[in-house]
């Protein structure tokens, strides 16, 4: 079993749904987000577009982050899930150097690592991610993508020609993929970040406990 | 490029999270720099005492003793650096051994042994001839791999497309190399030969230090978008234009121009202000490189 994310671009309408179910289900602290949804403009006026792209952990098969892990905090489950053991990091930091996605942080209130776990304890209990749950267009598209079967890989025999990762040049082979994707969603430095104009600017990030 | 992409989209982005901003900063430039000048000294030091063997035996005490105190200057901050600093010890019961930084733990703490017992041996007069040599060989060949581990750290950081394992060893090895030389150059060891020797070693490896970086500096941009967009942070008016510059300048161009001069007026007052300058140069020039990847947004 090798569970897989897709997220359709073309129904996503960023509504961040997803983003608050996630935040709630694993009570992720303030500042910190396993997963977001971002938005860029695209065009000149009157020609504008606004393009959504939630973005979480790719759970990618050649992990950067498991590999420099010292201790073996991240980790493969048997389902292809990479998942974080709090207890046994050390908060190194190796981890959020490695991943190229910045899909990881040293979460202030464990001063530990962490990231999406695509809701390991709920697929252990048989549910699905908090976020394909949450979201009302049904844009994520989770399941086993060695089920030539699931609606994951039918997504994907479907939509071939469009389907896309991130950074694939990073040789990381992400089970997460896009469709309806382009340049300005996958890739951070097609667009302009003009800092201090953004909702989040002045956000309030909690202290690390007992830590730096 | 990134320039020519954002152009033909003009895309913007209109929301989104805050950046996560610096996550391995000063300590982990005062690790790399202290682990230079720990290592350095053995290497530098073995080197002279095989050369000029008994015109410098004051350096078989200064040797493990100036070695010991950085190596736990850099071990200090690497345990300070973590987050669960009292979990150190799951590294060496469940080690990962992937992992540049499990590898380099487990070096590191050997080397350290090592020295700790020339160290202490010298001092109490516990340990003869016979054992110091062989104690010396194996702080020298752990010395090697002890300096160079953290290239490779850098390069399993494969979020940071700056760092490149084969550039970095080469950074990693010339630093140590002005460490060691820089360490006794400013405690005046030995004669007018050997301190030209040392000033050699200390110009060359500045030299060659500062080539590298002028690589990355111009040819970088041409490997890839990341690394382009990285280098603009170095670049006029990049955020850290003058930090590198100016470690770059005390670093490496001045202790050059220094031990030239040096050299030809004999001066060793001339030749400790390089070894100085081009330790607090190495600080600021390992400390930029360190940063700049980070400010870049990954997603
Ligand atoms: S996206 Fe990042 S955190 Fe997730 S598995 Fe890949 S490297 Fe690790
Ligand atoms: S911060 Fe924790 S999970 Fe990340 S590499 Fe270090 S020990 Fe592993």
């Amino acid at each position: 079993m090798k569970l897989g994310f897709l997220v359709d671009l073309a129904l996503c309408m960023g509504c961040k749904g997803c983003e608050v179910s996630c935040k709630v289900e694993n009570e992720v602290p303030l500042g910190m987000w396993r997963l977001r949804v971002k938005y860029v403009d695209v065009g000149t006026f009157p020609e504008t577009k606004r393009t959504f792209t939630p973005l979480r952990c790719n759970h990618c098969e050649n992990a950067p982050c498991e590999r420099i892990c010292p201790v073996s905090a991240l980790h493969y489950l048997e389902n292809g899930i990479v998942n974080v053991d709090k207890e046994r990091c050390i908060g190194c930091a190796g981890c959020v150097m490695a991943c190229p996605y910045g899909a990881i942080y040293i979460d202030p209130e464990t001063n530990t690592a962490d990231k999406c776990t695509y809701c390991a304890h709920r697929i252990a209990g048989g549910m699905m991610p908090a976020c394909v749950v949450a979201c009302p267009v049904e844009a994520n598209i989770f399941g086993d993508l060695d089920d030539p079967t699931s609606n994951i890989s039918r997504y994907i025999m479907e939509h071939q020609g469009n389907v896309k990762v991130r950074k694939p040049e990073k040789n990381t082979h992400p089970k997460h993929f896009y469709t309806s994707g382009g340049e300005v969603n996958l890739n951070p430095l097609a667009s302009k970040r003009e800092e201090g104009y953004n909702l989040f600017n002045n956000i309030t990030h909690l202290k690390h406990v007992g830590g730096h | 490029m990134v320039e020519h992409t954002t152009a033909a989209t003009h895309a913007v982005v209109t929301l989104d999270v805050a950046l996560p901003g610096i996550i391995w900063g000063w300590m982990i430039t005062l690790n790399m720099w202290a682990k230079s000048i720990g290592t350095g000294a053995v290497l530098i030091g073995v080197y002279l005492l095989k050369k000029y063997g008994d015109r410098v035996e004051s350096i078989k005490t200064l040797m493990p003793v100036v070695s010991f105190i950085f190596l736990n200057i850099f071990l200090l901050f690497t345990l300070l650096d973590l987050h669960q600093p009292l979990r150190m010890w799951h590294i060496f019961f469940y080690p990962h051994w992937t992992s540049a930084i499990t590898v380099g733990a487990w070096l590191a703490t050997i080397f350290t042994g090592i020295i700790f017992v020339m160290a202490a041996g010298r001092i109490m007069r516990k340990v003869s001839d016979e054992q110091y040599n062989k104690l010396m060989w194996a702080a020298f060949i752990f010395a090697i791999p002890v300096t160079l581990y953290t290239a490779t750290i850098m390069g399993e950081a494969s979020a940071r497309e700056l760092w490149q394992t084969p550039t970095e060893l080469l950074q990693m090895a010339l630093a140590a190399f002005i460490g060691g030389s820089a360490t006794y150059l400013i405690f005046g060891i030995g004669d007018r030969e050997i301190k030209r020797d040392l000033a050699i070693v200390l110009a060359v490896s500045a030299a060659l230090s500062f080539i590298v970086y002028m690589g990355e500096y111009y040819f970088g941009a041409m490997k890839a978008e990341e690394v382009a967009a990285t280098i603009a942070f170095v670049k006029e008016g990049g955020s850290y234009h003058t930090m590198f510059w100016v470690g770059q300048t005390l670093g490496y161009i001045l202790p050059v121009v220094f031990v030239i001069f040096a050299l030809r007026t004999q001066s060793n007052s001339l030749l400790a202000l390089a070894s100085v300058l081009a330790l607090a140069g190495l600080w600021i020039a390992k400390h930029v490189w360190l940063v700049i990847p980070q400010l870049l947004n990954l997603s």
